[in-house]
């Protein structure tokens, strides 16, 4: 019996840590989806964030030498540094669909094979353009980002399951948690869900829809761009490996449609999706790959099953916001 | 009268009429020559080359050698294919985003038949079934996300990016059934003694009865969307759903049926991907390049004719940009970034075709008039 | 009723306020007064200026001359949040609403209240005032889930929370049942009594009779004048509103060995909010004879002829077609426009909507020939050697100003469009031609060139069905007018004896009435 806790907690808490970025790419997109921009960018987003979070930490890393690294700085500076390069990439989508009104699923795309080239390309080349060889590896700095409490090891399985987990993964749980706040409690969030809705009505009532739906789209990209810098920094153990971010991006896109674009759904929602992603693996599958793809295929299945029964049943609530995907221009009509 | 709490806008933006022709080609022109210029001041940056000599590269990337400038022709037709195929869908506005699935669909169904009549059945006749099945598969990964958008309006956009995701997770568990040689991981080259179901050469060339299929696709093609009833039936209701009800067309049937004919175009992509280029399969042979044809079919206005050149500027520089990668040792994806800085381009300069900017002193002219 | 006394304070004053649309005259010196504690009816024809002038108040136009005084002083009003701070509220007919939100959401969307955003003390307030004024409704309902009266209850709830003293409704009772009317104009009473002005525009007489204090006139533009209600009756209401006949000289023959081709009978239908559309709609359409109808917009027409051409449900009743050819009678009712087509039923449908229904906007003059014709030939392939001797034919004859027959229809003037689609229905040789305001927007001249179309085919014997605003153009044009009231027949008139008061008056009315 013990040992069955023992094993679940540990199975949870490897379900939670792989569940982190998907927090942070639904949270995203579930901000930015609100203000009516279906911004199939964030895989893109995701991979930019990544990347400058390690291009922040290689450069911080590189200028302190052999010296101690400031655990300060060693976190601000790649922090930022995704922040920035999220939101410059979402950014650039918002000034294309906002303000020129291009396609948004085109824009999107176009953005993801643009946010991986660029994550590729510096994750694969940035040693080599400085002559190190090798692949982009800053240890020390994820050593930080993997920092735990102190107390953590003495508690057990307990402090496996709830404390286990660097500080991205608290912090990921808490900016879902305020995004749910801000959109069901403050203004602020009925004037985003209005936008999102029924841009003409919003316009009409006095809200400046472009705002909004910069800001969101902006603010969105910049949360997603966390879970890149939280997959590279913490779960990756601050070595970038071509490829191994996966789908990770689709499936918070998967992840907004499944929790029906509830922030607190999603936090859980993500939880489950990452212990399907390692469910095999703890159910001694190891040697049977085939059912490994086969339950790692079950997120966007379930997913689907969402999307049609939704849909199917046309309860308002459940819906896609309703100008999801339309750009807004005042004078049409 | 006073107008004192009557701002006017500084820029004030208006739906132009048209443009004519030639100025929207202009604009276009023009923005394709700046994405040229941005991207080649960025691999400037990345690599210290000279300017020009950037260009000469990727002009060498391309045209140095005969089987660079076939690899320029193979890998055109494959992504004018795929753009071929989601162009009926598009024109219907049904954001068809699966053509990465459909097309894998196409590719599974193809090496199956590849696979399990290689021993026993002459090779023209598993071309034939592979043919076949890969339309079908295609077809039937098509018409699934339609059939629930005719039915309940699902939103095809999501529906259509999650089927992408089952069939790549399908591939990767065939992949693990078909390994060859065991525990290798891939499937390795099917039938590579034998070469069964693999598509001939013709005059010495492998990569040239592709070439000469997606012609013959965009041909037909062009002819299906302009010269045929349904082609006219998808204008129509892509247009304006009312006016299609108006004159009786089933709308609901036409979605269903044009992304049948979509899904069987992309499954048709698969069956030369598999048969007529790889003889094998991984869930990176379509590569994402279901993703770029979406770009490819939308910047060519869905034109069949136009798309070629849309598609062969994108492949141009994708392999322009790899070479000199190649040559610097950098990452190839090097062909990713100058694609995004392109695609952004001709994204943003379709606004300027189709929005008139008005700024407050030049409207203040009119008026005085 | 309440009498205007001496001691009447005004609450806004127009004073020669004009209004112009390109060459158009929506509004010329207009000048009118509205008093605190009064309900002002602004009464008019289609097109006669009210809605353009109460967007003027509310500050979604800008007048090209004149002033308004609020309480006294000149104010401007450049933007509805002008007009917000002028305490000036409208209630458009189209709601802005958005669906999946409470009431109370959308009462408080995009205020800038001071404190935080509190909906359960925001839903308290919105009692508050639906108590003081009896609106019965739920505060947490959500929109989606109401009824078209209960949408308009929280369009008023939003004016009023914003605390407006000056109320405008556009046409509030369109979209009401007798019962939601009788409830509203209670609550407009009550909050006249509590000394706000309400100004209502409405077409239906006895709705001003009965409720307002003073009836406001337009007519084409025109200030025509004010009345005390109590001063008044409906047939100076009708002559105010309608004016003088104007003759047109429109050429009408007398109908030749007319026959019955199109028979309604007792047609019902529902829209999609439930309310009655049509309502036990009956009449008959004769071949070689122009059938007009009338009615204020909105009353059922577009839903009339959408019910004939396939195009929308009915519940019940039937849509006989006798056909010349063979003599059989077919039931129409509930049929596509394709299994209309297959019974042989040759009818041609000009709609209202002509880019959005009648053409594709992008497709140029041959492809739009097509949408009627591309189905013939056998083959899969399309022909377009006889469409563009249409396109060319139309264009010829009809003197269709175009660069080409490949310009997208989108780039030419409406007048253009008209043809190119009347041009195309006709082409079709019918035997029932149905028309929806095919003259509106239209120049003199274009106009005329769609009545002499339309009179040629009623002089070919094809049953012409004529859905017009303009009285004087129906009285001239048409050998029997049927007027429409609220979904239901209120009369059938014979378009040469008929006054244009008597169809003001059935046009007016929402029940039915025996005349003609």
């Amino acid at each position: 019996m013990r040992d069955v806790l023992i094993f679940l907690c540990s199975f949870i808490a490897v379900a939670i840590k792989q569940g982190t970025p998907l927090i942070f790419g639904s949270t995203g997109e579930i901000l930015t989806e609100k203000s009516g921009n279906l911004n199939l960018g964030i895989p893109g987003i995701m991979y930019m964030g990544g990347v400058c979070g390690v291009i922040g930490a290689f450069f911080y890393e590189k200028s302190v030498g052999s010296g101690e690294l400031n655990p300060f700085l060693g976190v601000l500076i790649p922090f930022v540094a995704a922040l920035i390069g999220a939101g410059v990439l979402a950014l650039l989508y918002s000034f294309l669909t906002i303000t020129l009104r291009a396609n948004q699923n085109v824009t999107g795309l176009a953005l993801t094979t643009f946010g991986v080239g660029i994550g590729d390309f510096f994750g694969g080349s940035l040693a080599q353009l400085f002559g190190e060889g090798g692949s982009l590896s800053v240890k020390r700095s994820s050593s930080l980002f993997r920092a735990t409490l102190p107390f953590a090891e003495d508690w057990g399985a307990v402090g496996e399951l709830l404390l286990s987990y660097g500080f991205l993964v608290y912090l990921a749980i808490i900016i879902a948690l305020i995004a749910a706040f801000v959109l069901q409690r403050t203004r602020v969030g009925l004037n985003l869900r209005a936008v999102g809705e029924n841009p003409a009505t919003a316009d009409a009532a006095g809200i400046n829809v472009t705002r909004y739906k910069y800001v969101s789209t902006i603010v969105g990209g910049a949360i997603a761009g966390l879970g890149g810098l939280y997959y590279i920094m913490d779960y990756a153990y601050g070595t970038w490996s071509d490829g191994s971010f996966g789908d990770r991006g689709w499936l918070a896109i998967a992840l907004v449609i499944f929790a029906l674009w509830r922030p607190r759904t999603a936090i859980l929602g993500s939880f489950l999706f990452g212990a399907l992603y390692v469910l095999p693996a703890y159910l001694n599958f190891g040697e049977n790959r085939m059912v490994q793809y086969a339950v790692k295929m079950l997120p966007y299945i379930v997913t689907l099953v969402v999307l049609i029964v939704t849909s199917m049943r046309k309860k308002r609530e459940h819906q896609p916001p309703q100008s999801l995907g339309l750009p807004y221009f005042r004078e049409e009509r | 009268m006073t107008h004192k709490k009557h701002h006017e806008p500084l820029i004030h933006i208006t739906k132009r009429d048209q443009m004519v022709w030639w100025k929207a080609w202009m604009v276009r022109a023009i923005a394709i020559l700046s994405a040229l210029v941005v991207a080649g001041a960025v691999i400037v940056l990345l690599t210290g080359l000279n300017p020009l000599s950037v260009y000469a590269e990727m002009f060498e990337g391309n045209f140095g050698t005969p089987r660079k400038f076939w690899m320029l022709l193979q890998n055109t037709a494959i992504l004018l294919c795929i753009g071929l195929a989601v162009t009926p869908a598009f024109k219907m506005k049904f954001w068809n985003c699966g053509a990465e699935g459909q097309t894998l669909a196409g590719c599974m169904a193809a090496a199956a038949c590849m696979i399990y009549m290689g021993g026993s059945a002459p090779s023209w006749l598993i071309i034939a079934v592979s043919f076949i099945a890969a339309v079908l598969a295609g077809a039937l990964w098509g018409v699934i996300p339609a059939f629930f958008k005719a039915r309940y309006n699902t939103n095809e956009t999501l529906f259509t990016l999650m089927m992408n995701y089952v069939a790549i997770k399908i591939v990767e568990i065939l992949q693990v059934l078909w390994e060859n040689p065991k525990n290798s991981g891939n499937v390795g080259v099917i039938n590579r003694q034998t070469e069964a179901g693999w598509l001939p050469s013709l005059f010495g060339q492998r990569y040239l009865l592709n070439i000469l299929i997606v012609a013959a696709v965009c041909v037909l093609v062009h002819i299906y969307l302009k010269h045929s009833k349904q082609g006219y039936e998808i204008s129509v209701v892509g247009e304006s759903q009312n006016t299609a009800r108006y004159i009786g067309i089933d709308v609901k049937n036409v979605i269903v049926r044009t992304m049948i004919v979509s899904g069987a175009i992309c499954g048709l992509v698969g069956f030369l991907l598999v048969n007529g280029t790889g003889h094998t399969i991984g869930p990176n042979t379509v590569g994402g390049q279901g993703f770029t044809a979406m770009m490819v079919s939308w910047m060519a206005k869905f034109n069949p004719i136009a798309m070629v050149l849309t598609t062969a500027l994108i492949i141009f520089l994708q392999q322009g940009a790899i070479a000199i990668a190649t040559t610097f040792r950098l990452h190839a994806s090097l062909a990713d970034i100058v694609t995004g800085i392109i695609l952004f381009f001709i994204i943003g300069c379709e606004f300027f075709i189709q929005y008139q900017i008005h700024f407050r002193h030049s409207k203040k002219e009119v008026a005085d008039k | 009723m309440k009498q205007q006394s001496a001691a009447a304070v005004p609450a806004i004053e127009l004073k020669g306020v004009s209004k112009r649309f390109g060459s158009v005259v929506a509004n010329s010196n207009v000048n009118l007064t509205v008093y605190k504690g009064e309900i002002l009816s602004i009464l008019g024809e289609n097109g006669s200026g009210k809605t353009t002038l109460m967007n003027m108040i509310s500050g979604i136009y800008f007048p090209d001359e004149g002033q308004f005084f609020i309480d006294g002083e000149e104010a401007i009003i450049a933007s509805p949040k002008d007009a917000f701070d002028y305490k000036i509220g409208m209630i458009h007919q189209h709601f802005k609403l958005v669906d999946v939100f409470s009431a109370t959401e959308n009462i408080v969307l995009g205020l800038n209240e001071a404190g935080k955003y509190d909906l359960a003390a925001a839903e308290k307030r919105v009692s508050d005032i639906c108590e003081r004024y009896g609106f019965e409704i739920d505060p947490k309902k959500n929109i989606y889930t109401m009824s078209v009266s209960e949408k308009q209850t929280v369009e008023i709830l939003k004016v009023l929370y914003r605390g407006a003293d000056i109320l405008i409704l556009d046409e509030p009772t369109a979209v009401l049942t007798p019962q939601e009317t009788d409830k509203l104009f209670a609550v407009l009473r009550r909050m006249r009594d509590d000394g706000k002005a309400i100004i209502i525009i409405t077409h239906k007489l006895h709705e001003v009779l009965s409720l307002s204090d003073r009836v406001a006139v337009l007519r084409k533009g025109e200030y025509i004048g004010t009345v005390n209600t109590a001063e008044t009756n409906e047939t100076i209401l009708t002559e105010m509103m309608v004016g003088k006949k104007i003759s047109l000289n429109i050429a009408r023959s007398e109908p030749k060995n007319p026959q019955v081709r199109i028979e309604v009978h007792h047609i019902n239908c529902t829209d999609r909010q439930g309310a009655k559309v049509l309502d036990d709609v009956t009449f008959a359409a004769n071949a070689g004879e122009i059938l007009g109808i009338a009615g204020i917009a909105g009353s059922g027409q577009r839903e009339l002829l959408e019910a004939i051409a396939g195009l929308q449900k009915s519940d019940s009743g039937a849509v006989l077609y006798h056909n010349p050819k063979t003599g059989n009678v077919d039931n129409l009712q509930n049929k596509t426009p394709l299994q209309i087509r297959e019974l042989g039923v040759r009818l041609s449908f000009v709609p209202e909507d002509r880019l959005g229904m009648g053409l594709v906007g992008n497709m140029d003059i041959i492809d739009n020939m097509m949408l009627r014709s591309y189905r013939k030939g056998k083959g899969a392939f399309l022909e377009r050697k006889a469409p563009r001797d249409l396109a060319e034919h139309i264009i010829e004859d009809l003197e269709v100003v175009t660069p080409s027959a490949n310009t997208p229809v989108r780039r030419l003037s409406g007048g253009n469009v008209q043809k190119v689609l009347v041009g195309r229905e006709i082409a079709a040789s019918p035997t029932v031609l149905m028309a929806a305001y095919p003259v509106r927007g239209l120049d003199i001249n274009s106009s005329y060139t769609i009545y002499n179309l339309l009179n040629e085919q009623k002089e070919r014997g094809v049953a012409v069905v004529f859905v017009g605003e303009d009285l004087d153009v129906l009285l001239e044009l048409c050998d029997r007018i049927l007027v429409i009231g609220g979904g239901k027949v209120t009369g059938i008139v014979d378009g040469r004896t008929a006054t244009k008061e008597q169809v003001g008056l059935l046009m007016t009315q929402t029940s039915g009435g025996e005349q003609a």
